[in-house]
């Protein structure tokens, strides 16, 4: 973020400084307008660019305040009263009903659980998939085309097989059975977890692998030759110079494979439908539960909650990643 | 290299030399197991799909022989005794005899399933030209001009981007019902439109567009408008589509906004309602599957370079 900020400023002080020195050869004329640009800090010109820019992102910044951040201050609002009718300031009652709530509390467990083993699982294998695929290995983009098209295919498409997959009729038991290893409840028991890691893995590696090889390809090529030459073997190679180049992505495919974890309800839902055994019941659950209550004080403090989550665990990510990418001039 | 060419060996000669000496039975070894790893997965990420889409031409009988035993728990029992059920379950993957009856039935004789389909493809369509199109904008008004406003607002729309729908649902519908839009159609389209995440892309892709352009358009008497429909916008071309297919593959596949935000069976898009006949006629719903998947896989088809450039560029918060 930084360091795309900066450089834009610094092109526009380039810019400023011949603007600002080309009317003080004509003389006198040039002061007054010289001490006025100084004041306000931008030229006519500048200014007139500002202002006709900005008519473009009207429509979008009108509806991303309307739908985005002005209800969300209404989310806080409630998030602080005791209900909608009497609107008393309750201080932080929401939020410690909150987290007494046993269903918010095994939706929590549930996701954090789900999201602490998927995310790494899912962020590494995308990782082996690209650098396997980066080696020149032959038919790389049938093998890149196949890898994604769980991502194109939608979810409700498929989940018949999962159920014939995983019922316990299914596949997988006979499958374990002709082992000698007895049938499982996979969809009605602790092991649909198993089940919704599975899913979530098909569906994702794909897409973070695709970041992954685009990464792998921008390593300037000269960096990994001298290497080469030096006699770096390839595992060396990968991380000691690699994983350096590699680092934001590894931190960007980490946050987006964390939201997609929050998806997976979807996945859940198609399965079991609103109420899945215990070990299923997503954050996402609680929140359909919750609006079909209208109890807006338990919503609001849920979304708040989240939110406050979200930003912590970005924000740790992207100073882990800044100090990591650190002497790199990309 | 610069040593070998020191050598005085002709180049052509040098070249083959060089490659027949790399493959090495190391070389071999890897790629006789990186192949096996790369096909064991490419066999259980495709084996879902081929499925549903080779059973689908499977008449009801077959299907019922075939499956009977997993879906007559889930609510198709009503034709328990008269019909064959397998004793076991037999994923069989081509068909004995390929029938289309299942896709006569969805096509021709019920058309409330695609109906479901008119659903998806009226939500989805709006969102993603409308999106796109208010997107372009305020990338436009980001990159172009610099200011410490417009630098918080596309930070405020990574956060937004970033933000899961347990979020931003919440707001969303706290609006949709203040406007009394609940349970229609602009219930899901509205909050789509104004979804961030293209303004992102666009903005970081245009933000590269060189500044020496702009000037030289300027100069030449361009207006901000002309800039942005006769310059920017032929540039970012290829990022305008990559962003249009990523955003349909999104909402094409919504199942959080249709549960939370309508609450009527003529209202859900198809994906929704896949759920609710899965547990009703086997060989229907994965004919019905198999219609629903035809839109994003063939724009796959036809698109995936654009694809694959869209995910490589959003890959960064950076830049």
């Amino acid at each position: 973020m930084k360091d795309k900020l900066k450089s834009p400023a610094a092109e526009d002080e380039f810019e400023l400084l011949p603007l600002a020195s080309a009317p003080a050869p004509d003389g006198s004329g040039g002061a007054e307008p010289k001490t006025k640009k100084k004041r306000r800090g931008l030229s006519k010109r500048e200014r007139r660019e500002r202002f006709s820019t900005s008519f473009f992102m009207l429509p979008s910044l009108i509806g991303v305040l309307l739908f985005f951040i002005l209800p969300f201050l209404v989310v806080v609002y409630y998030a602080f009263i005791d209900s909608n009718a009497s609107a008393n300031f309750v201080g932080l009652d929401n939020f410690v009903s909150l987290f007494r709530n046993t269903a918010f509390k095994m939706a929590m467990r549930n996701t954090g659980i789900f999201s602490l083993t998927a995310v790494p699982l899912v962020v590494s294998l995308s990782l082996a998939l690209a650098v396997l695929l980066d080696a020149k290995v032959p038919l790389k983009s049938t093998f890149r085309t196949i890898f994604l098209s769980p991502m194109i295919v939608p979810a409700a498409s498929v989940i018949l097989i999962w159920q014939m997959m995983f019922d316990y009729n299914g596949v997988v038991n006979e499958m374990l059975a002709s082992f000698g290893v007895a049938p499982v409840e996979w969809l009605k028991s602790g092991s649909g977890y198993l089940v919704v890691v599975l899913l979530f893995l098909w569906k994702n590696i794909g897409y973070n692998m695709i970041m992954f090889m685009s990464a792998l390809s921008n390593i300037p090529r000269d960096i990994i030759e001298v290497a080469m030459l030096d006699g770096c073997g390839p595992v060396r190679r990968f991380f000691t110079i690699k994983m350096r180049y590699l680092s934001s992505t590894i931190s960007f495919v980490t946050i987006m494979s964390l939201i997609n974890s929050f998806k997976v309800f979807r996945e859940v839902y198609l399965l079991t439908g609103d109420y899945p055994f215990e070990s299923m019941y997503t954050l996402q659950h609680f929140m359909n539960n919750t609006f079909s209550s209208f109890d807006y004080q338990k919503l609001s403090s849920a979304a708040i909650v989240l939110a406050l989550i979200m930003i912590v665990i970005i924000g740790i990510l992207l100073w882990i990643d800044n100090r990591a990418g650190r002497g790199l001039d990309e | 290299m610069n040593g070998d060419i020191l050598l005085n060996v002709p180049a052509e000669r040098l070249v083959p030399r060089k490659k027949k000496k790399k493959i090495t039975f190391r070389r071999v070894l890897f790629l006789f197991f990186a192949l096996l790893v790369l096909v064991t997965f490419a066999a259980l990420f495709l084996f879902p799909t081929v499925f549903t889409l080779t059973n689908s031409f499977m008449s009801t009988t077959e299907i019922t022989a075939n499956y009977g035993k997993v879906f007559s728990g889930l609510g198709a029992a009503g034709n328990g005794g008269r019909v064959f059920i397998g004793e076991k379950v037999n994923l069989q993957l081509i068909p004995s005899k390929v029938s289309f009856s299942q896709y006569s039935t969805v096509l021709l004789r019920s058309p409330e399933y695609l109906l479901k389909f008119w659903n998806s493809v009226i939500y989805v369509l709006p969102i993603v030209i409308f999106q796109v199109v208010t997107a372009a904008g305020a990338a436009y008004a980001i990159a172009r001009v610099n200011t410490k406003f417009r630098a918080i607002v596309f930070f405020v729309y990574i956060i937004l981007m970033l933000m899961p729908y347990q979020v931003t649902l919440v707001p969303n519908y706290l609006v949709i019902d203040a406007m009394n839009l609940l349970n229609t159609r602009w219930a899901i389209i509205l909050p789509g439109v104004f979804s961030p995440f293209s303004v992102f892309i666009l903005a970081k892709f245009m933000k590269r567009i060189p500044t020496s352009i702009v000037e030289a358009a300027k100069l030449d008497g361009a207006g901000e408008w002309q800039i942005f429909t006769r310059i920017f916008m032929p540039l970012c071309r290829s990022t305008l589509y990559s962003v249009a297919i990523l955003v349909f593959l999104d909402y094409w596949n919504m199942v959080e906004q249709p549960l939370i935000l309508l609450n009527s069976d003529e209202l859900y898009p198809l994906s929704v309602f896949l759920s609710k006949i899965n547990q009703g006629d086997t060989g229907i719903a994965l004919a019905i599957a198999v219609i629903y998947m035809v839109p994003p896989v063939l724009l796959f088809l036809y698109s995936e370079d654009y694809l694959i450039d869209g995910i490589s560029y959003s890959a960064s918060v950076k830049g």
